[in-house]
């Protein structure tokens, strides 16, 4: 288990250093200067080489290359060219709220997912399978925004439940947590979509698998072939939706953050685009590209959890 | 006085008169109508025939394993030991699958669950059944690994199946069958997927285990090789009914359903020539379009106006155990 968690870990280096480049060049291919979009077109050719100079632009790309990948490397995202503090402290003070929300909407989505998957497999036409069916439907097409907003108006206005801002200090956990609910039910509501169609196809495939003949001949009790020996079969499916998904899902937790007003990524991108900060919006990808290998590397082990036969390869 | 009466030995498994439906495009059919044999402790009964004469299904039908809504036993009787199992509620059924009774089936690469090791899966059944649990369940797993001749059990007992050979996941299931002990094994073409030397072994295997534990045996096959060398009665099924039914001495000599002849003319032998071979003409009708009637009329060179009638299971090959389902020799058949 030791050797497959290192060689997963080596086959995301390459993947890395790919991502890290193509941040470096599309940041350099986006037109204009930055030291002009700085200093404005009224700056004086002195002060413009002087930025220049600063932000490391004077030297040979190559050069440059070097240097950024040794500077992200040693951890430093560089200095915020707006906000003129250090990127990966902004990204760090907010980054606990997106992963937060991010995982709790995992976790919810699973939460639910996964036995509206499994019950609609085991009553396949039956009407929680038709219940399946229009929560996956409307999960999907319901941009995060559109059912952010809905839940804002229903559940924060309407029946005063929840607070409208999603947010509240770590230290008061009670509050917090409250604020949590809606934004986390938002995105959970995209996973229980995926989760729950992903779930049932997956059990109605190892239903009827000759294993699952096996353990009733075994006398193995209804409920256990079912959660036992099926679904443990249908998870790996789960598993790579999941997976897959996070990125979307960290995509939707910036649209969500914003609805809700919720401290995170969003806030800090939307914020960086309008300003135009370059070093800024360079650090954030580094950061999501990250996010999402880690993400790919934790499903790779998932795999190996779910499925023995990865396991020992 | 006494008057003393020898107790005939009750049969392990007697299925009686047994008919089970299949629901195809919403109507249902016979796919399995009147099936009645006796399996007793100890013996061997190999049921055979065409792919799709319903050998399976009636193997399910005991089992109380037909699929959900689309098959039922429509009529008939089976006990195992004694005890009737049609119409037994699905919770009943539970604590005598893997209890009672057992089955192996013909895919040992499917057959087990890719994602448990074997071991955990052979101690369900004994979590189940025995109550046994931890340590006690691991020891007894182990046991039972052995006495299929899994080699290396204590190092094998935590993989899982891929990590084995088809013949010894084979091995794995028939321990999985045989760890309560049952009293009616069920083997539908167990040895079919596996080549001819571990066919042989795990032949064996399951005549030990039988002789040891006195289990009945009602072994499905194709290989009338394989019926001769462990079986001591057949049952012979075409479309669903039983054509013929005897000892199998008495059916390799004198099999007397014009069936039965052409399906021993239709396989190879050592001692003739192989253009001898004949094989049966036509196929299997499906279940639409099953003639009323004996079933195998369609296909049969000794056809008679008669056979639109369904002929009765009647002894019809010199002794009396010996019975077979065919006018052909009758006085009501005209010949
Ligand atoms: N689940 C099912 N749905 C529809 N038809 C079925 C089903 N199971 C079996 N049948 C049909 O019932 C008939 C008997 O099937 P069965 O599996 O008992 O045959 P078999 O004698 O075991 O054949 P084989 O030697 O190929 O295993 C066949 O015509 C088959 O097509
Ligand atoms: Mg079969």
């Amino acid at each position: 288990m030791l050797r497959f968690v290192a060689l997963r870990l080596v086959m995301a280096l390459p993947t890395l250093w790919a991502v890290l480049s193509l941040v470096f060049v599309l940041v350099r291919i986006v037109p204009g200067d930055p030291a002009l979009v700085i200093l404005g077109d009224q700056a004086t050719e002195q002060a413009l080489v002087a930025l220049r100079h600063r932000m490391g632009l004077d030297v040979p790309l190559w050069d440059q290359y070097l240097q950024f990948m040794a500077a992200v490397l040693q951890g430093d995202l560089g200095i915020s060219m707006v906000r003129n503090r250090p990127v990966w402290g902004e990204v760090a003070t907010v980054l606990p709220y997106t992963l937060e929300l991010t995982f709790v909407g995992i976790f919810l989505g699973v939460l639910m997912g996964l036995p509206l998957g499994v019950l609609a497999a085991q009553h396949r036409g039956g009407w929680i399978d038709a219940v399946a069916r229009w929560t996956s439907l409307l999960g999907l097409s319901f941009p995060a925004f559109i059912s952010g907003i809905l839940m804002l108006l229903l559940l924060a206005v309407e029946l005063p439940w929840f607070p409208v801002i999603g947010n509240a200090p770590f230290a008061n956990p009670p509050a917090h947590l409250r604020a949590l609910v809606l934004p986390a039910l938002n995105l959970g509501f995209i996973m229980v979509a995926y989760v729950a169609r992903v779930t049932r196809s997956g059990m109605l495939a190892s239903l009827s698998e000759d294993y699952i003949r096996t353990a009733r001949a075994k006398g193995v009790p209804a409920r256990l072939v079912v959660w036992r020996h099926a679904l443990r079969n249908a998870l790996i499916p789960v598993v790579t939706v999941v997976g897959l998904y996070f990125g979307i899902l960290i995509g939707n937790s910036v649209l969500t953050e914003i609805v809700f007003n919720r401290p995170g990524l969003g806030k800090l991108i939307v914020g960086a685009l309008n300003d135009r900060d370059y070093t800024m919006l360079q650090g954030l990808m580094v950061i999501y590209a990250l996010v999402v290998v880690g993400a790919n590397l934790a499903t790779d082990l998932a795999y190996g959890a779910v499925d023995p036969r990865i396991r020992v390869r | 006085m006494t008057n003393v009466v020898p107790l005939k030995t009750p049969p392990a498994l007697a299925v009686k008169d047994l008919t089970t439906g299949l629901k195809i495009r919403g109507i249902w059919h016979q796919a399995v109508r009147g099936v009645s044999f006796e399996v007793m402790p100890r013996e061997t009964v190999a049921l055979v025939g065409e792919s799709g004469c319903g050998k399976s299904l009636t193997a399910m039908s005991i089992m109380g394993l037909l699929p959900a809504k689309v098959g039922k036993v429509l009529s008939g009787s089976v006990t195992v030991d004694g005890r009737e199992v049609v119409g037994l509620p699905e919770r009943e059924f539970e604590g005598l699958r893997g209890n009672l009774v057992s089955m192996i089936f013909q895919e040992p690469m499917t057959s087990l669950n890719p994602v448990l090791p074997v071991g955990f899966q052979i101690a369900e059944t004994l979590r189940r059944h025995r109550g046994l649990d931890g340590a006690a369940a691991r020891a007894e797993v182990l046991r039972l690994m052995n006495r299929v001749q899994i080699p290396a059990s204590a190092r094998r007992i935590d993989d899982y199946p891929h990590q084995f050979s088809g013949g010894m996941r084979q091995r794995v299931m028939i321990a999985m069958a045989v760890a309560c002990r049952p009293k009616v094994l069920l083997a539908d073409e167990p040895t079919t997927a596996l080549d001819v030397t571990i066919q042989a072994q795990v032949l064996n295997l399951i005549a030990e285990l039988q002789a040891e534990d006195g289990m009945a045996v009602l072994f499905i096959t194709h290989n009338l090789g394989v019926v001769a060398s462990i079986a001591s009665r057949v049952v012979v099924m075409y479309g669903g009914d039983v054509v013929e039914t005897a000892p199998v001495d008495d059916f390799f000599q004198r099999p007397s359903h014009p069936y039965s002849a052409a399906l021993l003319k239709s396989v190879p032998r050592a001692d003739r020539r192989p253009d001898s071979l004949e094989p049966i003409p036509g196929q299997v009708p499906t279940l639409f379009q099953m003639p009323d009637g004996c079933r195998f009329q369609s296909r049969c060179a000794h056809v008679m106006e008669v056979c639109t009638r369904r002929p009765p299971l009647l002894p019809g090959g010199g002794r009396p155990d010996h019975q077979m389902r065919c006018w052909l020799g009758r006085p009501e058949g005209g010949l």
